[in-house]
């Protein structure tokens, strides 16, 4: 095998991977937090897709258009976070998990029907931003400038992210959460709102993804729950909760699926899947992650 | 939840009585017959729809055993239905087996997988079986969709035959009904069999010992019960249950295909079971009835059923958590308290 081809192989498993932390990332932090599994957030990263189409269709696709629609999507499925914390997760906190699961699941339903009804079942596509058109030659191969731009946009939050995490007060506060919501509330934090600023920045990463994920892919119905589900086999490898144990998750996945397709193809779907049990088994809480 | 109700005074005579009447009334027996009827009272479609909520009361009886019963949140319950399903779909149309093989087959299939992929899951904690059981599925999932010499793959196992149903048309009665209708039959003594035995067994000091576990698994386990067994047996006897409602099912609709295993699936029969009401063994028979009914009336209206479908599970969720069944009940207490007071 040429070694060009195995780069452009690996290359593509880099780029899944990127796009899938920017996704997983979000539901490792909600799950850290608030220990929920939350399956709406696939249907968040959609709505950030569909409403940068329609920001582009309103700003017309140049130049800067492209960046607008991105930003007014993730904004807006963030406040979308904002009022579905504060309405609804807040009442189910005290409740079983398995409440809280399917009031996740309700959303899945619910909002997958009203991207339905507001945009219709046909694909829908975005043109790649004018500065980011072209490609550049790596290798004996052409690598896209988005997908590139992809790939640096992953380390660039996965670092970002864990810096916030470990060196600011908020980061401290979301730490003690994760570890113990009780105690920080008997020290007089406000432990509701770090909970919704939490939920809220979940939401605005799966609207930022969906967003960027435009260029590459169609919009179709559908792709909410085709996506929950890769993203929780990344954050179930990784650990729940654990942010770079999500980033290289990502890569874990990205990569396995793109050369298992090359050693049995066919059969790396069940390969990812087959991993996510073993793990399960071996290590309910990820590869980085902590027990609960 | 409703915890109000869990201190009662006990009911003076008159009202034990009044509720006596009604209980008195066999009411699974009478709820069996109206089914048994459907084929000469009702049109084709009615014996659809009959034999579509049949299925699916079995199926998510056997989901309740673990959410219900003991406490286990599994969110790949689905994978049982499937297996079931694919093993008597393969065995009846690949390799031409009867159905009084293939459907026990399909049985000892699904269990022995319930055996392995249980041993597993009972060992983790809360969520952690919930994450399990769901990837269990999706690996079930992905071998139908992929394994295309076996299971068809995305075209899934279309036209899986009948069983040979001719020692029933020897049945004075029967003998001028079509197969499907004849099927039908069969499949609804098959599900009453199976829910008798289940009621049995929830029923039974095993069916306690599992409602002890769900209550509290660690004086479970301080009383001398080896609650991981405890949780394995009833994921194991849920699991083949499932399986047979999946095995019913392929051959109801003619056909398993890869769909019927996506993790959605598990969250709709879970809808099922608490839509009907998780704490009464007759609460998911309830939410399958209503279920199926309702999307065949809604999704004649409007192709938006999902949407429903949330909106229902959202005003369960918020208003209604002990589902139709608990909130009958609740509203049954209230009457027979009121007229005791007036």
């Amino acid at each position: 095998m040429a070694a060009s081809f195995l780069f452009s192989q690996f290359m593509g498993g880099l780029t899944t991977a990127m796009f899938l932390f920017l996704i997983a990332s979000g539901l490792s932090l909600v799950f850290g937090i608030m220990r929920v599994i939350n399956f709406a957030h696939g249907s968040f990263y959609m709505l950030g897709a569909y409403l940068a189409w329609q920001g582009v269709q309103w700003l017309h696709p140049t130049g800067a258009g492209f960046w607008l629609a991105t930003l007014f999507a993730a904004v807006t499925v963030g406040l979308l976070g904002a009022v579905i914390e504060r309405v609804f997760f807040r009442s189910l906190y005290g409740r079983e998990e398995l409440y809280q699961l399917l009031f996740t699941y309700a959303l899945v339903l619910i909002l997958g029907d009203a991207a339905k009804f507001l945009w219709g079942v046909d694909q829908l596509s975005v043109s790649t931003p004018p500065v980011l058109s072209g490609g550049i030659e790596i290798f004996g191969t052409t690598q896209p400038l988005y997908t590139l731009f992809i790939i640096a946009i992953g380390p660039a939050i996965a670092i970002a992210g864990s810096l916030v995490l470990s060196r600011t007060g908020v980061g401290r506060l979301v730490r003690a959460a994760q570890l113990d919501r009780e105690m920080l509330d008997a020290l007089g934090a406000n432990v509701g709102a770090i909970y919704t600023g939490m939920f809220v920045f979940a939401s605005f990463l799966a609207g930022l993804s969906g967003a960027l994920v435009t260029p590459i892919q169609s919009i179709v119905p559908g792709m909410d729950v085709l996506i929950i589900v890769q993203a929780f086999i990344v954050v179930v490898i990784g650990g729940m909760g654990s942010f770079w144990g999500t980033f290289w998750g990502s890569v874990i996945y990205g990569e396995v699926l793109s050369f298992g397709i090359l050693i049995f193809p066919g059969f790396s779907l069940f390969s990812v899947f087959a991993l996510m049990v073993v793990i399960l088994i071996v290590r309910p809480w990820g590869l980085f992650g902590r027990p609960l | 939840m409703t915890t109000q109700t869990t201190l009662q005074p006990a009911a003076p005579i008159g009202v034990a009585r009044e509720g006596n009447w009604v209980r008195r009334i066999p009411w699974t027996l009478i709820v069996f017959l109206v089914f048994a009827v459907v084929p000469w009272v009702g049109s084709r479609y009615d014996t659809f729809l009959a034999e579509q909520i049949a299925i699916d009361a079995l199926f998510a009886v056997s989901l309740n055993l673990l959410l219900g019963t003991t406490g286990l949140v599994s969110f790949g319950h689905v994978a049982y239905f499937g297996v079931g399903a694919y093993v008597c779909g393969i065995l009846m149309k690949t390799y031409e087996v009867p159905f009084l093989l293939a459907f026990p087959a399909a049985g000892l299939g699904t269990a022995l997988f319930a055996l392995v992929s249980g041993y597993f899951c009972v060992r983790l904690i809360k969520l952690y079986f919930a994450m399990l059981t769901l990837a269990f599925s999706q690996i079930v999932w992905a071998v139908a969709y992929k394994w295309n010499d076996v299971t068809g793959g995305d075209q899934g196992l279309p036209e899986i035959p009948f069983p040979d149903l001719g020692w029933m048309s020897a049945i004075p009665g029967l003998g001028d009904l079509r197969t499907s209708d004849q099927f039908y039959l069969l499949a609804l003594a098959i599900v009453a069999v199976s829910l008798a035995i289940l009621r049995r067994l929830v029923r039974s000091p095993f069916g306690r010992v599992l409602t002890t576990i769900r209550d509290n698994p660690e004086r479970a386990a301080f009383i001398g019960v080896n609650v991981r067994a405890y949780q394995l047996a009833a994921f194991v006897v849920a699991g083949t249950f499932a399986g047979f409602a999946g095995a019913l099912y392929g051959i109801f609709s003619r056909g398993v295909f890869a769909d019927y295993v996506f993790w959605s699936k598990s969250a709709e029969v879970m809808i099922m079971a608490i839509l009907g009401g998780m704490g009464y063994f007759w609460g998911p028979p309830v939410g399958a009835a209503v279920l199926v009914w309702l999307s065949q009336k809604i999704t004649a209206y409007t192709e938006y059923w999902p949407f429903m479908l949330g909106t229902i599970l959202l005003v369960l969720l918020f208003a209604l958590p002990g589902g139709i069944v608990g909130g009958l009940a609740a509203l049954w207490t209230r009457l027979v308290r009121g007229r005791r007071r007036a």
